[in-house]
């Protein structure tokens, strides 16, 4: 298929689609409000399901009703209504059903501003609802990458049968860029004959499929924590995604950075090499799993002497950074929030106080 | 002669965790009653609340989510959007659905979801222990009301029925009681009438039911009843609220 | 290569679009694009504006701070962005609703009265249309033919005023040739 120029959010909705899911239920909220404008025009043409609800709060349940009925489903938010979305995020990956929600991240905390930002890492990575949980993270760099991403993601979900988020920023929401859609995915989970509540008659066995959070016997409730963690260490295993970027050179300093904020770096990164300065990025294109090797190794090379992470925010992903380099080298911070991108010159003045 | 009454193929064979004297067993019962009538088991989703009735998926015996706490209106509404062919229905307690959840009830009844809403209402919070409800009577004791509820400052009782009966959007919203026989009988032609709109795809239906909680209100199972009978179906009077033309 | 064109104006005054159409010129001609926009309040009714990277390689930051080239088609956009405009970019003024004019010496300015041009070709509204084409043929980034062809695509749906909005593009070629 030729090239189309899109919004971020628009691409988004067409690569759900293109992935097969024709249901979508979400909340409008600023920089993300056009996913919504967008499949409320595209989901009748397809035949798809598309439902504004009454909050947050609503939709993250419809998800939750709709993945437990074994549907591919999305629903697109940016940070405030992550928040109040994040209890059924918790629910659904203690009941093991597939959803995709994305993220157009915008600054906080509390009602924050609507321009770019990166200040959802923890809230994404480590936690966000209440329980053991975690939630596989894609970080897109671009439109293009986040129409990929989110295509992905719905195979991720059912892979694993848990939420999966894609996490951008405002930046990637709003800008256009070229996009290219892959061929169309096949459109249904394929084994949920197992799990989902979608009507006995249906399945074979004729037994009832139970969707469910609670198990009040602490014995049952450790055996679901613990399918729950092997889910998790296998998608370390299996699912980790990052890109080096001058990583070939003899860098002084290693950049972590993710993404609208890593294509700011790549710029600086290319000026400081027409300065003669070497300079690495590591982008980690899955924030959980974290690439964890990959970031210990492109710290601990041996010209490297330092490593900084450059993000949206008050420093969030620095702090798996600093877990996984375990001292080897320095980990410093430089980020900003607000909607002020830190600048290629900005980020070069920081980079030569540690040259 | 032949079998005249025997356990709905619906309910399965366990034996629940009510306590004596509350009447969720028979509104169970009225619900599998009605499931089995139309003939619809096996293609019924169940959503399980928070409250009492949060295990009510051990004793039905047909797919069932399990909703957060009052949650249950928008995972019926996100089953039955993506699967309209699936009969739902949410069963939901007082704390549940007029409380934390008066939100999605509220506004699944006026997108019309085609689901079917079975409210339990006892005035009091009783898997939690005998809270106030947005249900309880004014001066009824519940533990964070320990002097009665005063209205002055928490308002009086919500009527759920009522209120819903006055949305425009068309639907099926109607109080039963099940304290006496005849009450029992009504409203199990309320709830299968419910579900039948639901077949029928006709619009979303919502069967208030008068309960009782004889633990929580400190009573015997019989005083409950005539508790229930004195000083619940005055304020909360039964009948439709309203009806699809 | 790199070029980064800045448009702004008026909420409403078709910045957006303009913009867009010169990102989709590009992107036929097989350049890496970006159009990133300004978004939030100020699409209310208050300045817009919106920047266009065109490069012939993947575009690192599509945040520019100093753009080759600036599109102003109100005064306080002028006043704004003036500054930031590299050495040698093109600055385009609105004469039509801007009385004032650069204060660099650094820059090529390009007068264009787009209201009055626009009203003549059948309605203000084209002004974009008109600012987009002085400056393209000024600035000499894409292929003017192939960017008539895209504001053309782009009132497929409104049938009515591509005569309108072809008008505007060739008054808007002209003032840039003749200046």
């Amino acid at each position: 298929m030729a090239k189309v120029l899109m919004k971020g959010n628009e691409a988004i909705g067409e690569a759900a689609i293109r992935a097969g899911c024709l249901n979508y239920f979400a909340y409008p909220i600023t920089p993300q409000s056009e996913v919504a404008e967008y499949l409320v025009k595209r989901m009748p043409e397809v035949g798809g399901v598309f439902l504004q609800g009454e909050s947050e709060v609503a939709v993250g349940y419809m998800i939750f009703g709709a993945a437990g009925a074994g549907e591919r489903v999305m629903t697109t938010s940016s940070s405030p209504g992550i928040s109040l979305m994040s209890e059924a995020i918790s629910y659904i990956a203690a009941a093991q059903v597939p959803a995709v929600f994305v993220n157009i991240v915008r600054g906080g905390p509390g009602l924050g501003g609507i321009l770019p930002s990166q200040g959802d890492y923890f809230q994404a990575t480590k936690g966000g609802g209440h329980g053991d949980y975690r939630l596989l993270v894609l970080a897109p760099d671009g439109v293009q990458e986040a129409v990929e991403m989110t295509m992905k993601a719905f195979d991720l979900a059912e892979k694993y049968r848990g939420p999966v988020m894609i996490m951008g920023d405002g930046m990637i929401g709003q800008m256009m860029e070229p996009v290219e859609f892959p061929e169309d995915l096949k459109s249904e989970p394929s084994n949920k004959d197992d799990w989902a509540s979608n009507g006995m008659s249906t399945r074979k066995s004729k037994k009832r499929n139970l969707v469910r959070s609670l198990f009040l016997d602490p014995k049952e409730l450790n055996e679901n924590n613990l399918a729950l963690k092997a889910k998790y260490e296998q998608m370390k295993r299996e699912e980790v995604l990052f890109e080096g970027y001058n990583t070939d050179s003899d860098y002084k300093v290693l950049i972590t950075s993710y993404g609208t904020m890593s294509r700011v770096c790549k710029t600086a990164i290319d000026m400081m090499k027409e300065q003669g300065i070497e300079i690495g990025l590591l982008r980690p294109k899955t924030l959980f799993p974290f690439p964890e090797d990959a970031v210990f190794s492109a710290a601990t090379k041996q010209s490297c002497k330092n490593v900084i992470s450059i993000e949206m925010s008050m420093g969030q992903m620095v702090e798996d950074v600093e877990r996984v380099v375990k001292g080897q080298r320095e980990v410093h911070f430089y980020g900003e929030c607000g909607g002020d991108i830190p600048t290629p010159e900005k980020i070069i003045e920081v980079i030569k106080e540690l040259l | 002669m032949g079998k005249t009454f025997s356990t709905p193929e619906v309910m399965s064979d366990n034996k629940t965790h009510y306590c004596p004297g509350c009447t969720h067993g028979i509104i169970h019962r009225l619900v599998a009653e009605a499931i089995d009538e139309l003939g619809i088991r096996e293609r019924t989703v169940g959503i399980a609340p928070v409250g009492c009735a949060v295990l009510a998926y051990n004793y039905f015996d047909c797919d069932f989510q399990e909703a957060a706490h009052g949650r249950a209106p928008a995972m019926a509404t996100g089953i039955k959007r993506v699967r309209p062919d699936l009969i739902v229905f949410t069963y939901q307690g007082d704390g549940d659905l007029a409380s934390i959840g008066m939100g999605e009830i509220i506004h699944a009844a006026n997108r019309g979801e085609k689901f079917t809403a079975i409210f339990v209402n006892n005035a009091i919070y009783g898997m939690t222990g005998g809270q106030m409800a947005p249900t309880t009577m004014p001066g009824q004791r519940a533990t964070t009301a320990p002097m009665g509820r005063d209205t002055a400052s928490t308002g009086m009782p919500i009527r759920m029925a009522n209120l819903l009966g006055e949305l425009v959007t068309p639907g099926y919203v109607t109080r039963q009681a099940v304290l006496k026989p005849q009450q029992v009988n009504k409203a199990k032609k309320a709830i299968k009438k419910a579900f039948e709109y639901q077949v029928e795809g006709k619009c979303f239906s919502f069967v208030e039911v008068i309960s009782t909680c004889p633990t929580n209100w400190g009573l015997t199972p019989l005083d409950s009843l005539k508790w229930a009978e004195d000083n619940l179906l005055p304020y909360y009077e039964l009948g439709d609220y309203k009806v699809p033309e | 290569m790199q070029t980064e064109i800045k448009f702004a104006g008026f909420g409403g005054q078709g910045i957006l679009l303009s913009a867009k159409l010169l990102a989709y010129a590009a992107m036929k001609q097989d350049y890496f694009v970006a159009w990133v926009p300004s978004y939030g309040p100020e699409m209310r009714g208050g300045t817009a504006y919106c920047t266009v990277v065109i490069s012939d390689k993947r575009i690192g930051s599509p945040i520019i701070k100093n753009p080759s080239h600036l599109v102003a088609m109100n005064r306080p956009s002028l006043e704004k962005f003036d500054q930031d405009v590299k050495p040698g970019g093109i600055i385009m003024i609105n004469s039509s609703l801007i009385p004032s004019r650069s204060e660099r010496d650094d820059i090529i300015e390009l007068i264009v009265p787009a209201n009055e041009t626009a009203i003549k070709a059948g309605s203000v509204r084209a002004a974009n249309i008109v600012a987009l084409s002085a400056f393209a043929a000024k600035a000499n980034i894409v292929d003017l033919d192939l960017l008539k062809k895209c504001v053309k695509e782009e009132f497929a749906a409104k049938a009515k005023i591509i005569p309108l909005n072809m008008t505007a593009f060739d008054a808007g070629v002209a003032i840039a040739n003749n200046s």
